[in-house]
């Protein structure tokens, strides 16, 4: 898939979510490949925005994760994290 | 009741989408350019900051390069470009189901209804501008007129991220004093033609007498004259960049100039070959066949002609083409580049006039060999089955027309 591209800035990840009835989807927890499960305690926003950062585009979802904030980005199929964000 | 049409206008759509996907590469000028060793290498798109040095699209890597050291150039990759431009759309699909793309970085919008006025047409401009500079991270130009030519013509005016409104009361001030080429469908050669009858600007085409542009340009003087007094009356058809299919066509660039009819036969084989196999793959027959052909010096000029019955075979498709080309380009080698397009389509499984002269059962056989080579390809890959005449120069048989992709838009007149 073309949207996929390596960066140091940005941290693919794998995602836990619900995908709702209504066709949205809430990711629940997030881990990246060797490091500890994330557990989201809120997402406070959603939106479809670019990843300046990282680069990319995607529905960002804003995450609050033991009280920081996580910009967590679904650029379908993939799922990632700004490295600054690494948790 | 005046239509509200908004035209939408990607600035730098390719180098824009790669900076907004590789940061690195934001702040440096970029351009995106084919493949410079398979004689592709020259300049797609680019950014703003590339331009600022001179890079102008279609010029050589290394031409570009003299002019910008420093100049990052990036291979295209159209899945994303295809991919991104669908985000765009359904943005525009929110304010109205009218939508037509043209290409993939620019469409029109229809928001015409009852008690929707210019105004309202530049508020939603403003919104869908600012929509998708914050949404997607690219920006947007945007015409809004009420017809589709000042549409783009409006789009073209501001760039970027800004909005140009048209309204019929400013044409004379705004639009008529403008150089007849900015005009859709004005290129170089009806640009010479309106100025050997002193008409430069968009003004004077639109003044100028119906009969006197005829005379000179055919119906399409008259088709542009009502362009250039905003009388376009086109309406936005709900396509995407697929639409529907009016023409078949490959062009390819070898990796060595054509020198010999015999190099073009090799290559025009090549080109036929995989248009008939997308022809039967679409479930197509073609009357219409266009070559053209790009010399050394890159100038591109094109020839058709019209056959007596509608064809999906890659012999009759080689043959005409080839015909064609001895015919007008015989004597203007070397040629850097050549394309083979079929049009005036019909559905294969349309009634035909069978022909009392011609071999009827040797068509059919033919068209039953070939959609076997079809299926040989599609399961073992292109170059499992080729033809003698393709193998007499290597650099030709590693051609492979079928993956060389290249998105354009559709063609404006609907024919």
């Amino acid at each position: 898939m073309s949207c996929h591209r390596e960066n140091p800035a940005k941290i693919y990840v794998m995602v836990r979510a619900d995908h709702l009835l209504n066709g949205r989807v809430r990711p629940l927890m997030f881990r990246t490949e060797d490091g500890p499960v994330c557990r989201i305690d809120r997402v406070t926003d959603e939106r479809e925005a670019p990843a300046l950062k990282a680069g990319g585009q995607g529905i960002r979802y804003t995450c609050l994760v033991e009280d920081r904030q996580i910009m967590l980005f679904h650029d379908d199929p993939y799922w990632f994290i700004e490295a600054d964000t690494r948790v | 009741m005046g239509r509200v049409i908004l035209h939408c206008d990607a600035n730098s759509y390719y180098a824009s989408v790669e900076c907004l996907y590789t940061p690195e590469i934001r702040n440096k000028p970029v351009a995106v350019a084919g493949n410079a060793e398979a004689r592709h290498g020259i300049i797609l798109t680019k950014n703003p900051l590339a331009k600022s040095f001179g890079v102008k699209t279609g010029e050589a890597i290394w031409q570009a390069r003299e002019k910008c050291p420093g100049l990052v150039c990036v291979p295209p990759d159209f899945p994303l470009y295809v991919r991104f431009s669908g985000k765009m759309r359904r943005i525009y699909e929110q304010y109205s189901n009218r939508v037509e793309s043209f290409g993939l970085d620019e469409s029109w919008i229809d928001l015409s209804n009852p008690g929707v006025t210019i105004g309202d047409g530049a508020r939603v401009a403003e919104e869908i501008r600012r929509r998708v500079r914050t949404e997607l991270g690219i920006t947007v130009s945007v015409g809004v007129a009420d017809n589709k030519i000042f549409a783009k013509l409006g789009s073209d005016m501001k760039k970027p991220d800004a909005v140009t409104v048209l309204e019929p009361e400013c044409y004379e001030e705004r639009v008529w004093g403008l150089p007849v080429g900015d005009l859709l469908y004005v290129g170089p050669s009806t640009r010479r033609k309106l100025a050997q009858l002193g008409i430069t600007t968009i003004g004077q085409l639109a003044r100028c007498d119906a009969a006197v542009l005829q005379n000179k340009l055919g119906k399409n003087g008259i088709t542009l004259k009502a362009y250039a007094g905003g009388q376009d009356r086109a309406p936005v058809m709900p396509l995407d960049h697929r639409a529907c299919v009016k023409s078949v066509g490959n062009s390819t660039t070898p990796p060595h100039d054509l020198n010999t009819l015999d190099d073009a036969r090799c290559i025009y084989y090549l080109l036929a070959e995989s248009v008939a196999a997308r022809l039967r793959e679409g479930g197509f027959r073609a009357r219409c066949v266009t070559i053209s052909a790009r010399s050394a010096d890159l100038v591109t000029n094109s020839r058709q002609t019209t056959l007596d019955r509608a064809t999906n075979l890659t012999d009759e498709l080689a043959q005409t083409a080839i015909s064609l080309f001895d015919d007008r380009f015989a004597r203007g080698f070397p040629y850097r580049s050549v394309g083979l397009s079929c049009s005036m389509l019909s559905p294969d499984d349309a009634p035909i006039q069978l022909d009392f002269m011609g071999d009827e059962t040797r068509r059919i056989h033919m068209e039953q060999l070939e959609r076997s080579i079809d299926g040989l390809r599609r399961r073992y890959g292109h170059q499992i089955v080729q033809r003698g005449v393709v193998l007499s120069d290597s650099g030709y048989a590693a051609i492979n027309p079928v993956e060389d992709h290249t998105i354009h838009p559709v063609p404006f007149f609907a024919g």
